[in-house]
């Protein structure tokens, strides 16, 4: 039977306000002393204000290779910029 | 101001001496301008007005997608079309960023729809006004997105971390849907006397709603006391109105279009427009759900709402029964 502790995912706030961003994995039996030892591995040098850890077999990604396909639809549709809309500069800032 | 007339429940603010140590260690940290997030402890009344503020921003966005998605078969042609069907989208986007963070307080969406169904959570007094031709799509975009973002840009410093994020994203994404607006002006304003007539049109439609959008005078409001102490509101409604006219008056010359005001001038001392104030009773009529379109948005909600639940429930019941055979 295999013992090894399961791996999990490592979001740190780094400042009040911030959302929290992924900082990298490490193994640990649970969720607590995920968070634990990512308080030692990932917050030596006072890196943050708060920790998420989430079981790396929980979380579904979409594939690198598919980027392509996942994201064409948004390619065509320029208008979503601001800058697409000429505005003249003496009505201000828009 | 997409959440108009939020109570607080409030008495009075409270000073420093009066609270609770709780109490008093969770206001010196929004005065210190530190964010509160959903796990920690917060005064009860702080999260039901979030709640209601929050919820009732969400409802807007959401509701709002009507007046102009009246208009997305009705485009004059295909590329402003696509611009509309992009700017609706985002609205549908920026309502769901915003029920998610009403969501970190404890309320389901479930509830929050419930209550907009069943009139006892409002969404804002504007989009219960009709879209009656295409300059007022243009109208909405400048006016209504513009008035929104006067409200917005401020609330990206609220004192709810989820709330403050909510609103950095969401004000990425508007300066597109004001400039789309401007530009159908533009468009209009310069054309035939035709199109002239029917972008002034707009304008005299839309106006004095959307100074309405901000909300009464809230200078002696307990409630407005309350939530800017809370930061959860962070300027008056005067304020942000003030701010509005000054900034729009100009783009209303630059499209050479009246503002249907004949008190409307700049007054030098307070560097500033004086202006004249919306009819409030009407105001007050559309909040209790008398406006000419009310009846109208709400039977769509509610239709869209009761139409979907097969739909719902059919891709749940598919996800159950591919999760069982997962397992299995």
């Amino acid at each position: 039977m295999s013992s090894q502790w399961p791996l999990w995912e490592i979001f740190i706030r780094g400042q009040h306000g911030l959302n929290h961003r992924h900082v990298g994995s490490l193994h640990a039996p649970d969720a607590e002393m995920a968070i634990r030892n990512a308080r030692d591995v990932y917050t030596r040098r006072n890196e943050g204000v708060s920790i998420w850890v989430v079981k790396s077999a929980d979380i579904t990604a979409s594939s690198p290779s598919d980027k392509g396909p996942l994201f064409e639809p948004s390619n065509s549709k320029v208008y979503r910029h601001p800058t697409f809309f000429d505005i003249p500069e003496e009505v201000g800032h828009m | 101001m997409y959440a108009q007339m939020v109570k607080t429940d409030a008495k009075g603010v409270k000073t420093l001496e009066e609270m609770s140590p709780e109490e008093r260690a969770f206001q010196e940290r929004v005065d210190r301008g530190e964010k509160i997030e959903p796990k920690e402890w917060m005064p009860e009344g702080y999260r039901k007005t979030l709640v209601r503020q929050i919820g009732q921003h969400a409802h807007s966005e959401i509701v709002g997608q009507l007046p102009e998605g009246n208009w997305i078969t009705r485009a004059p042609t295909l590329e402003r079309k696509a611009i509309l069907l992009a700017k609706v989208q985002d609205e549908a986007g920026h309502g769901l960023y915003l029920y998610c963070a009403a969501e970190t307080l404890g309320v389901s969406r479930d509830e929050l729809m419930e209550k907009l169904h069943n009139g006892s959570m409002k969404y804002s007094s504007i989009f219960n006004y009709p879209t009656l031709n295409w300059a007022d799509i243009g109208a909405v975009g400048w006016l209504v997105d513009g008035a929104a973002i006067m409200n917005q840009v401020p609330l990206q410093r609220t004192s709810f971390g989820p709330y403050s994020r909510a609103m950095i994203r969401i004000c990425k994404e508007e300066s597109f849907h004001q400039r789309q607006g401007y530009d159908i002006m533009m468009k209009m304003a310069k054309g035939t006397p035709e199109q002239r007539a029917m972008a002034q049109d707009a304008l005299n439609r839309f106006w004095y709603p959307s100074l309405m959008m901000f909300g009464p005078s809230d200078k002696d409001s307990v409630h407005s006391a309350q939530s800017i102490a809370w930061k959860i509101k962070i300027n008056t409604n005067d304020e942000l109105r003030q701010k509005f006219v000054d900034q729009t008056v100009p783009q209303a010359e630059y499209l050479g279009l009246t503002i249907p005001d004949d008190n409307l001038r700049w007054n030098e001392e307070k560097g500033g427009y004086d202006f004249s104030e919306p009819d409030w009773s009407e105001f007050f009529e559309v909040i209790a759900g008398n406006g000419p379109c009310n009846k109208e948005r709400l039977g769509a909600r509610v239709k869209a709402w009761e139409d979907g639940a097969w739909f719902r429930e059919g891709l749940m019941a598919h996800a159950e029964k591919h999760g069982k055979r997962q397992a299995a």
